[in-house]
């Protein structure tokens, strides 16, 4: 308002000056608000996750047991005994066998509810709020209820002997116990990915299929040709969310199985934490915990690529 | 896939559908059930699955084993400031990101995604150094700091973001023209629109902290500090067995509300975070 009353008093050279001005000084205000805004979640990032992360790498080039006291510069020593670990093997294995059968349990399941619920029947909704429900039961207390249901003498075991099977002791019997492990976390959260795979369905045009219909594709093949094609983007963003994730679950496994029996459990993540603060090697934990986030960075750098050859539609 | 179906293929959807809700009702119907039975009849045979007379003592061994009210409310409230604080902070950030154009604006975008490629668990160690250097150890600092400004707010970061990039840019065209500021278009303009989006951050916020196993059981040490999960796993006997029953009770009361809240407002929780919470 001020440039425009000036206009008329002043040459046009002068005008453009102080409109370049005020320009220039506007775009200075608003870069210092969008630096203010940012700031808290800048600073945040710096303290609890860049300079920690600086720090774990630090930590790992020194041998520092909390109960010892000591805290001497190793150079790569932990390093050393990482690839010497006899048990790092084993966990490793474990890790990957309870990602990847968490992920394609979960993945699968999630899809098969939403093409369910993507029908048009009464009541739909109901099932909807079913299966969403645990998502927003406490971790522990449903993991508490599992728990408590896979016991010897249990509910599952309960029913299992009504119809004459007599089912194992499930979290004793390293088999088994890995197969709860990864059930107890799916259910627990697979409605997540199913309500994103619902919205994904729900947004395929209608007349795709209808043009299929005409051609004669079969339902099957309309799932292979259009469905999966245009919700393969969404399929791949639960795929990254529901990876990394999987190497974080934590709590499920420490009130479970506490990692047994023996090493069965012992996903990287429980390893790290007993490391740490179980046996108070720091030195050792921060180790692992640079592997751990090297496992993650790459498997999202590696999704991220395949994103390329693999996406055929970007939402 | 939106045929009409026929009564046939109606039938066996309802049956699947029925089928597979069963592992994710019965958990919840059994912890409800069981945590009345007196402790003798829980593990009988055949399963009892509707108690008779209902045992309300267990309620009661609840709260007279571990101040389970203190814990409760200590969850309560570290949810309550967690999310108000993760809402603001993601405003204000996702806001900037999306609409004010800043030199290094995108190199400091990639630094704050830095947090969604790094798990809790990989920073841990050098956060239990940092609170311990500055006496909060056995305080609920750890958990409502690191949650409100480190990697957790990073996701709630994210999704305002991907809000307030699909913005109409008129809107703030019009709003400027009128002679509001950049902070009143954000206040008054911006943030009002972003309900949907704000709510979806609330809720998976909320149900984060509600969550959090591992900072506590690090951070914490005394059972007056205790928030929920943790409080949940200490109800053992002698000798370190879980004492079922008292377990499941507290679980029953850990678990109820927020199943309520759910119920009632279903819709918003499931498509708010199906269409604002990840979309982009």
């Amino acid at each position: 308002m001020l440039v425009r009353t000036k206009v008329a008093t002043i040459s046009p050279a002068e005008t453009e000056g102080v409109g370049k001005k005020r320009l220039w000084t506007m775009a200075h205000q608003d870069a210092l608000i969008g630096y203010l805004f940012i700031l808290p979640q800048l600073a945040g990032i710096t303290i609890f996750v860049v300079v920690p992360l600086v720090l774990v790498f630090w930590y790992s080039l020194h041998e520092w047991n909390v109960l010892a006291g000591n805290f001497d510069y190793t150079g790569l020593d932990n390093y050393r005994q990482l690839f010497a670990d006899p048990v790092l093997p084993e966990i490793l294995r474990v890790t990957g066998i309870f990602s990847i059968g968490l992920v394609a349990f979960n993945m699968s399941l999630a899809l098969l509810l939403a093409i369910l619920l993507n029908q048009k029947l009464h009541g739909i909704i109901l099932f909807r709020t079913l299966f969403f429900s645990p998502v927003v039961v406490s971790l522990v207390a449903w993991t508490i209820v599992w728990g408590f249901l896979l016991q010897k003498d249990g509910g599952i075991n309960g029913l299992l002997a009504v119809i004459g099977v007599e089912g194992p002791n499930w979290l004793r019997n390293e088999t088994s116990a890995m197969v709860s492990v990864i059930i107890v976390q799916v259910f627990k959260n697979v409605g997540l990915n199913m309500v994103l795979f619902l919205a994904a369905l729900q947004n395929v045009p209608g007349e795709l299929y209808e043009a299929a219909l005409m051609d004669g594709a079969s339902r099957w093949q309309q799932f292979l040709r259009i469905t999966l094609p245009l919700i393969s983007p969404t399929v791949l963003l639960t795929a990254i969310i529901t990876i990394v994730g999987s190497l974080q679950v934590f709590a499920q496994i420490a009130v479970l199985t506490q990692g047994g029996p023996g090493t069965s459990t012992t996903v990287l993540v429980y390893y790290l934490y007993q490391q740490a603060f179980q046996f108070h090697l720091f030195g050792y934990g921060s180790t692992l915990s640079i592997l751990l986030f090297v496992i993650v960075a790459i498997l999202t750098f590696a999704q991220w690529q395949l994103r390329k050859k693999w996406v055929f539609y970007e939402a | 896939m939106k045929h009409s179906l026929s009564a046939r293929t109606k039938v066996a959807v309802y049956g699947l559908l029925c089928v597979l809700s069963v592992p994710f009702v019965f958990p919840t119907w059994w912890m409800v059930t069981s945590s009345l039975k007196p402790a003798s009849q829980i593990f009988a045979f055949p399963p009892v699955l509707f108690p008779r007379d209902a045992d309300l003592t267990t309620y009661s061994k609840v709260f007279s084993l571990q101040p389970f009210a203190t814990q409760y409310f200590n969850s309560a409230y570290i949810a309550a400031v967690v999310t108000l604080g993760t809402m603001a902070v993601s405003s204000f950030a996702g806001y900037a990101f999306a609409r004010i154009r800043f030199p290094g604006q995108n190199l400091l975008f990639m630094v704050v995604l830095l947090g969604l490629l790094i798990p809790a668990e990989v920073t841990i160690v050098p956060l239990f150094q940092f609170f311990l250097k500055f006496g909060l150890i056995n305080t609920h600092w750890p958990l409502i700091l690191i949650p409100v400004f480190g990697a957790p707010s990073v996701f709630a970061t994210f999704v305002m973001r991907q809000f307030f990039i699909s913005l109409p840019a008129e809107l703030e065209e019009a709003a400027r023209i009128d002679g509001l500021g950049r902070i009143g278009i954000f206040w008054m303009i911006a943030l009002p629109l972003a309900r949907p989006a704000l709510a979806a951050v609330a809720i998976f916020t909320f149900l984060h902290s509600w969550n959090l196993y591992l900072e506590p059981i690090v951070f914490l040490s005394s059972p007056e500090k205790f928030t929920l999960p943790q409080a949940l796993t200490q109800f053992v006997d002698a000798y370190g067995g879980p004492m079922w029953n008292i377990q499941l009770a507290a679980a029953t009361l850990t678990a109820f509300p927020v199943l309520l809240v759910f119920v009632i407002a279903q819709r918003h929780f499931i498509e708010g975070l199906a269409h604002t919470g990840l979309k982009g």
